[in-house]
């Protein structure tokens, strides 16, 4: 009797220690938002978000590096979409594992997912912005660094779109005469769309975010004019971090400002990608 | 007519090889991508070694690049990244393995639903979010105010506990992955012969899941190493060869953000210096990620 007693007080505890795990992490999570809204929200304006920014604290606004951020995301998207989607069905629909090439593929996808972000600041300084490709720092360089960082995110997401249509769609277009890429591209393809959308607006939020390799292939702090494909241009994170470098704490509290209208465009794109997931998602 | 026939049939097979190329071209980008960030890095980091020699480099405990004369030993960044990463892995390795097994075991349906996403939130805020709470939040009102901790603004203990909290969705959805896709017949049989919840727990689905469990926590650890924005913000930029994580260590991440900002001059030392500490983050993660990549195989081999 006693000793079931106690396997019961031993199995309770480590129950409550588990859910103490989950609380402690979800915990931080909340401590941190709301910490960023106490610093940030008597900051936030109109005239905060449609001012350039400024030596002043009380005139200063994220204005350019809204608009840095909106660019690059338009040429982050260009580059994934097409390159992702098509490397998703190269591997998921035409490849032959038994191959050596395209297993190297797959484990460099996979790798290439675990770089450190950084990292692709280097390739982007060194290919991009200088050496071969010598496009200088403008958003053309930053949208396609952030690109080839999140592309594996896209690809994976896209081969498991595919993955999930069941072999009985393909099987059944061709059986009715269509060639392998018609059964792809009118059957397949249509009925991954919500899962690779989902992907693609996950790879951008995280690419939203990225900070480091910005850094790295030299993104301006201080612009006072709307960026332009081939021009030199801010982003949020760059305005966040260089308002933190700032030695006063009224340039701390802009920078919890920016923080917020960074997470809101995030929270926004994250709603979008569980509205598709759960709108569009078919079981078979 | 025959032939006609004969000839469409043929276009449309040679489309589809063109299409497949075209695919097949796509899947090279990342093949190109691997290619371009090692030619890169060793370009630089050849020019490097030819005027730093390796064994300075490698075994030297004293960094100070940027100076006349120049000092190159990596060691004080190694320690700054050993150390926030250690500290990193003791919050993520319990609190992250603590959720997965509650949300694979324990968890109703219901509450895994409503916890998930709010492990993924966590997974997707921007780490300069995190560097921004590690300096403004954590230092002083946690470790200073609270616990009373003789710490510095920028210190490598904060920076290292806050990672640890930006890993924990990593540790805590592969094991979980892993721990489900333990088959549920174990479990029972394990029931049948009288074994407790927790007995099931820690004996049967924990050391069936044991692959992918290391998976998840070599993987943290590698993003551990590679995280920047938070040792930047609230790691300090002072190198550091010892071990007193209530001061500033400078990791390797933070060395190249901070020397990084656009304007070194292509072919000077500081240019090259950033290739050398990146060749070294890249080789270690490298090791890490198929150290990692081995052992989610394993798992997935033997249940699927």
């Amino acid at each position: 009797m006693t000793a079931r007693r106690a396997r019961r007080a031993k199995d309770l505890a480590f129950r409550l220690a588990l859910m103490a795990c989950l609380a402690i992490a979800v915990g931080l999570l909340a401590l941190l938002l709301v910490d960023v809204a106490l610093d940030g929200a008597g900051t936030l304006s109109w005239d905060f978000i449609n001012n350039f920014t400024s030596i002043s604290a009380d005139k200063a606004g994220i204005q350019a590096a809204l608009w840095g951020t909106i660019w690059l995301m338009g040429v982050c998207a260009l580059f994934i979409v097409p390159v992702g989607v098509a490397t998703a069905i190269y591997l998921e629909e035409y490849a032959d594992d038994t191959r050596w090439w395209n297993r190297l593929i797959e484990l460099n996808v996979q790798n290439l997912a675990a770089v450190p972000s950084i990292v692709y600041g280097i390739l982007g300084l060194a290919v991009l912005v200088r050496g071969p490709l010598s496009l200088g720092n403008v958003v053309l360089s930053g949208g396609l660094t952030l690109g080839l960082l999140v592309l594996p995110m896209v690809i994976i997401a896209s081969r498991e779109a595919l993955r999930a249509v069941p072999s009985s769609i393909r099987e059944g277009s061709m059986a009715l005469g269509a060639t392998q890429w018609q059964a792809i591209w009118r059957q397949v393809l249509p009925a991954a769309v919500p899962g690779i959308a989902t992907g693609v607006i996950l790879a951008l939020s995280r690419a939203i975010g990225e900070t480091a390799p910005l850094i790295m292939i030299g993104a301006v702090t201080y612009i006072s004019f709307d960026p332009t494909i081939l021009g030199q241009f801010t982003a949020l994170p760059i305005q966040i971090y260089s308002f933190l470098r700032l030695p006063q704490a009224e340039f701390k509290l802009l920078a919890a400002a920016s923080i917020i209208v960074l997470l809101a465009i995030l929270l926004t794109l994250n709603a979008f990608a569980i509205f598709i997931r759960n709108r569009y998602r078919r079981t078979w | 007519m025959e032939a006609a026939s004969i000839t469409f049939a043929g276009s449309r097979r040679s489309g589809e090889a063109f299409i497949k190329g075209l695919l097949g071209l796509a899947a090279l980008i990342s093949l190109l991508t691997t290619a371009g960030i090692v030619y890169a890095l060793l370009e630089e980091t050849i020019v490097f070694f030819g005027q730093v020699g390796v064994g300075e480099y490698l075994f030297g405990t004293k960094w100070s690049p940027l100076f006349e004369p120049g000092s190159f030993g990596v060691l004080p960044l190694i320690a700054g990244t050993f150390a926030t990463t250690a500290i990193a892995m003791v919050v993520a390795i319990p609190l992250g393995l603590g959720a997965a097994v509650y949300l694979s075991e324990y968890a109703r349906p219901r509450v895994r639903k409503t916890i998930k996403p709010a492990l993924e939130l966590l997974a997707g805020i921007p780490t300069i979010v995190f560097g921004y709470f590690a300096l403004t939040f954590f230092t002083p009102q946690i470790l200073r105010d609270l616990l009373h901790l003789q710490v510095g603004i920028f210190n490598a203990l904060a920076a290292g506990i806050i990672i640890g909290f930006l890993i924990i969705p990593i540790v805590a959805s592969i094991s979980e992955d892993a721990m489900r896709s333990v088959p549920q017949a174990l479990r029972e049989g394990a029931f049948g012969l009288g074994a407790s919840k927790l007995q099931v727990t820690a004996r049967v689905v924990f050391p069936a899941a044991l692959s992918g469990i290391v998976a998840s926590v070599v993987l943290a650890m590698s993003r551990a190493v590679g995280e920047t924005m938070v040792v930047v913000i609230a790691g300090g930029l002072q190198p550091q060869w010892g071990a007193d994580v209530g001061k500033s260590m400078e990791t390797l991440t933070a060395f190249i953000a901070a020397t990084a900002k656009g304007d070194v001059p292509t072919g000077s030392t500081e240019y090259r210096t950033l290739f050398a500490v990146g060749t070294t983050l890249f080789v270690i993660t490298f090791v890490m990620n198929m150290v990692s990549i081995r052992f989610v195989r394993k798992y997935r081999q033997v249940y699927e």
